[in-house]
């Protein structure tokens, strides 16, 4: 049995499409990533998934019970942690974490073994409100409270926005022992690389599924080739990369800038040697393999038809 | 004019015993990109709010744009551009009037703002959303208008918080295309963001770890300084 | 039920650890008593009069004696020409002015025919009306003794006079207008303004979502939101009434008892419009404005702390039917000033447990199990 299952479902709200007949599956036991930017309509699938909202069309399963029939005891069995913080402030750490065991029927106590690894570390400041602490341990308190009572899937809305690189580094690694535990873990962000951190992943912009698969199922979707070019004067190169014959795409990735080319037209010495004509000797260019923000980019102009995609893209 | 579009010198910031900002001192040269990275809680926007004439500080001297950040913190907010993710455009007005507002508070004479309007409106190519709701637009767009209006005064140094958070991989590019036209024109750009590979577009990068200026240097010399790979890395040395 | 226990805990932890919450909940009653009670009287205290007129004329003199030992008006002073009237307001020397008619006593004996004017101090008119006011009655109670004077003894009429006088004379004190309005206004703001906020603010944090998320049914959150603030009221209840009775002494002529009932389904009634309100609410700003605007602006208009509802148009009259303070308050007039039992505010009571039903019964069918 699949642990979530959706089935076509679209939400509108007014005008405004969220979601348009998006179909996913999550496997029992995995990290499934739902990676898109804000606006995609991420936490509309979540409040959908999570039995908060009604879909306009289309159905839903979680653990095999049906999101609108069957939400109270659907309720008991899913963790759920919202996009912001969103715990008691003026309650403390231990009052949180107790107020929402007992609305589960269970005690801190009683499943103290599920949370212990992460609230061994927010324990020193059990009696401290919860608004005063630090990101990182709010983080970690409201996934407390969303595990407490020992949930079969968990799901967590963009829980790495607005955290720092190290928080962010860190949580991933919590839900990497949470998912050995045997929790199904279904999670949202807009960090294209914590893609990496996933099982399977599903990447979504303007409410429309672009593409979904093991992160290396994506990459290898990828139908073009990719040179990673470094050279001096970063800014000014990257408009001359654009005005390359047969280059489809060029954009910064860090400190050099990724150029997505057509093999049958041009290759990396030919757009060197282009480059050294127009001024920039002293580039460097090398094969690269794309990324998920790579593929992203390139499903973002409707991926499937190879041609139509690079001018699509040339355009933009 | 010769001086640092910023100066500051012993920079401190008390919040009762609470320091947030422990006598940091920099500089930021005219024209360059200057990224202001560190950990939530770092201090980061209560120095931001200082640099832009928001806030006091509790002790320290600098100028911003050439204005003393104690005593002529009306100049400043005249001379600087401002933009955040989560404030920068109002959503129940048209994007003309959004335009229209910001130029008025800038002092704009009326024909300047129709000049400028019309400017925006074609470097953006949105004329034809002109009188859309700025809270309707997508969030690409809204954000490069919210720059662009920032910049409506032409002003020497722009303060970016966290421009691009949450913004599609592609137009947070483009985003970064506009910093880029806008440094090359000769504007000072100071910017704070998350992402670790927009901190290698920067000209010079610090960060902060518990209200200090940790490190300050171009991303080149950080990662050969601590032997690493990506800015990701050296954020991570630093701030551990 | 162990979970209903706990979310009560916690809304009082809500409640004791926000500094303005308590505030609002435990001292704006003891304040708005006060402040009603003494610094918004609508009573006027030492009223100067200025007299003008021949002091020698035994009627006038009478008169004059009148006023003097009238217990909110003294005489501070004679004029010798309504000439001077002027100069004597602006000296600030008097609030009011009264001109007997020449030979007065001459023409009254007669005809009971006299002349008097009355000259107020028109800058403020409201305390000017009022002090015309307390000397038309005490000029009308002198001359009804002097009809009965003249009349005879048979004629019973006459003695009717001190009605008018009452009338006029509104030394009936404003604090039996205003306890029931603030009673009104405090228990209203205790219970609606305060728990929609409550629910909203959890909608505006995110924190509702996460109720509504768990296995919890709807109906114990609304409840234990609304639990802490019906004892808030109670306690509030209670406070306005032992100000009002050993601070204010207003009395407490009826059962004691039937009131604290007619609180209590107003106060249910009030619970019911704040969670209506909470569903409408996008966030606290709208809440409060819902409120302020829609429940507590009218219920001070309606309740008789500012204006009599009887002198209100119709429309207005009509209006205010639909306010559930209305009829609370018209019930604790009842019961606590005029001392009446169940069967006067009958009418009255039946409106307002109805209208508590039918508010409870929307409010808890309105409340989602899901976002909107």
């Amino acid at each position: 049995m699949n642990a979530i299952e959706i089935d076509s479902i679209s939400k509108s709200y007014g005008e405004a499409r969220a979601l348009r007949d998006v179909s996913l599956t999550v496997n029992q036991g995995e990290i499934f990533g739902l990676i898109g930017p804000d606006g995609a309509g991420k936490t509309t699938l979540f409040r959908i998934m999570t039995t908060l909202m009604l879909a306009d069309s289309g159905s839903g399963k979680v653990c095999g019970l049906d999101i609108v029939k069957d939400f109270a005891r659907l309720r008991r069995i899913i963790g759920y942690m919202p996009g912001r913080f969103s715990l008691y402030q003026d309650l403390s750490v231990r009052e949180n974490l107790d107020y929402f065991a007992t609305l589960f029927g269970t005690t801190v106590r009683d499943n103290y073994e599920n949370i212990k690894e992460i609230y061994s570390q927010i324990e020193p400041f059990a009696d401290r409100r919860a608004g005063k602490l630090s990101g990182g341990m709010k983080q970690k308190l409201a996934l407390c409270c969303a595990l407490v009572h020992k949930p079969s899937v968990l799901f967590l809305d963009e829980p790495t926005t607005g955290v720092d690189a190290v928080s962010r580094k860190d949580f991933w690694t919590m839900l990497a022992r949470i998912k050995s535990s045997g929790v199904t873990v279904f999670v949202s962000t807009p960090y294209m690389d914590e893609a990496a951190m996933c099982d399977r992943l599903a990447l979504i912009r303007d409410g429309v599924i672009i593409g979904t698969g093991t992160p290396e199922e994506i990459i290898s979707g990828f139908p073009f080739r990719l040179l990673s070019v470094k050279g001096r004067r970063m800014y000014p190169l990257l408009k001359q990369l654009r005005k390359t014959d047969g280059v489809i795409s060029c954009f910064s990735f860090g400190d050099s800038h990724h150029v997505t080319y057509n093999p049958e037209v041009t290759g990396k010495d030919r757009v060197l040697a282009g480059l050294a004509e127009a001024g920039f000797p002293d580039c460097t260019a090398r094969e690269i393999s794309p990324g998920i923000e790579d593929c992203f980019m390139w499903l973002s102009h409707g991926g499937d038809s190879d041609r139509q995609a690079g001018a699509g893209m040339q355009q933009l | 004019m010769d001086r640092n579009a910023v100066e500051i010198r012993n920079l401190t910031k008390k919040f009762g015993d609470f320091t947030a900002v422990d006598n940091i001192s920099f500089n930021v040269r005219k024209g360059e990109i200057f990224g202001f990275l560190g950990a939530n809680g770092a201090g980061k926007t209560t120095a931001m709010r200082i640099l832009c004439g928001l806030s006091l500080p509790t002790a320290g001297e600098g100028t911003v744009a050439g204005y003393d950040i104690n005593t002529q913190q009306e100049k400043i907010k005249r001379h600087i551009g401002y933009m955040s993710q989560k404030f920068s455009l109002y959503p129940d007005l048209t994007v003309r009037e959004n335009i229209r507002l910001f130029g008025g508070i800038y002092g704009l004479r009326d024909r300047q703002i129709r000049e400028k309007t019309d400017a925006l409106l074609g470097m953006l190519e949105m004329q034809s959303e002109k009188d859309r709701f700025a809270g309707s637009l997508p969030l690409g767009w809204k954000q490069k208008l919210a720059f662009s209006i920032a910049m409506i005064h032409d002003p020497e140094i722009i303060f970016l918080d966290e421009p691009t958070g949450g913004v599609d991989p592609e137009t947070r590019r483009r985003f970064w295309e506009m910093i880029y036209d806008a440094s090359e024109k000769g504007t000072t750009v100071f910017v704070t963001t998350h992402y670790m590979d927009e901190a290698e577009y920067c000209d010079r990068v610090s960060v902060m770890v518990d209200g200090r200026i940790a490190a300050l240097d171009s991303p080149e010399r950080l990662k050969s300084a601590y032997g690493a790979d990506n800015m990701d890395e050296v954020f991570r040395i630093i701030v551990r | 039920m162990k979970e209903f226990t706990a979310s009560v805990v916690k809304e009082f932890r809500h409640i004791f650890r926000d500094r303005r919450t308590i505030l609002i909940a435990m001292v704006m009653p003891v304040v708005q008593i006060i402040l009603f009670g003494f610094a918004v009287s609508t009573e006027v205290n030492d009223v100067r009069v200025a007299v003008c007129g021949d002091l020698a004329d035994p009627a006038v003199r009478n008169l004059v004696d009148r006023i003097d030992n009238n217990r909110y008006l003294s005489v501070s002073g004679s004029l010798s020409s309504p000439s001077e009237i002027t100069g004597v307001f602006r000296r600030n020397e008097a609030d009011v002015a009264v001109c007997f008619g020449r030979n007065f006593g001459e023409n009254l004996a007669p005809s009971g025919r006299a002349q008097v004017r009355i000259i107020g101090d028109g800058s403020d008119p409201n305390t000017a009306q009022m002090i015309t006011g307390y000397l038309k009655g005490v000029i009308q109670s002198e001359q009804t003794d002097a009809e009965v004077a003249f009349a005879g003894e048979g004629e019973r009429k006459a003695s009717m006079a001190p009605v008018v006088q009452l009338m006029y004379n509104p030394a009936m004190k404003s604090s039996y207008n205003f306890v029931p309005g603030v009673m009104g206004l405090i228990l209203m703001l205790i219970c609606t303004m305060m728990t929609s906020v409550s629910i909203v603010r959890e909608k505006e944090t995110g924190t509702l979502e996460l109720l509504l998320v768990s296995p919890v049914k709807p109906l114990w959150i609304i409840l234990s939101k609304m639990i802490p603030y019906l004892v808030l009221s109670a306690v509030n209840f209670a406070t306005i009434l032992l100000l009002s009775h050993y601070v204010m002494e207003v009395p407490i002529n009826g059962s004691l008892l039937l009131l604290c009932f007619a609180a209590l389904v107003f106060v249910v009634t009030s619970l019911a419009l704040g969670l209506l309100i909470s569903v409408i609410s996008p966030n606290q700003r709208t809440a409060l404005l819902i409120c302020g605007m829609g429940l507590t602006m009218p219920t001070m208009i309606f309740s008789g702390i500012i204006f009599p509802c009887e002198s209100m148009p119709e429309v207005l009259q009509w209006f205010s039917d639909i306010i559930p303070a209305k009829w609370f308050i018209i019930i604790v007039k009842k019961v606590m000033i005029q001392g009446t039992g169940l069967v006067s505010a009958a009418k009255e009571m039946t409106i307002l447990a109805g209208m508590a039903a039918l508010l409870l019964a929307v409010s808890i069918k309105s409340f989602r199990t899901r976002l909107q």
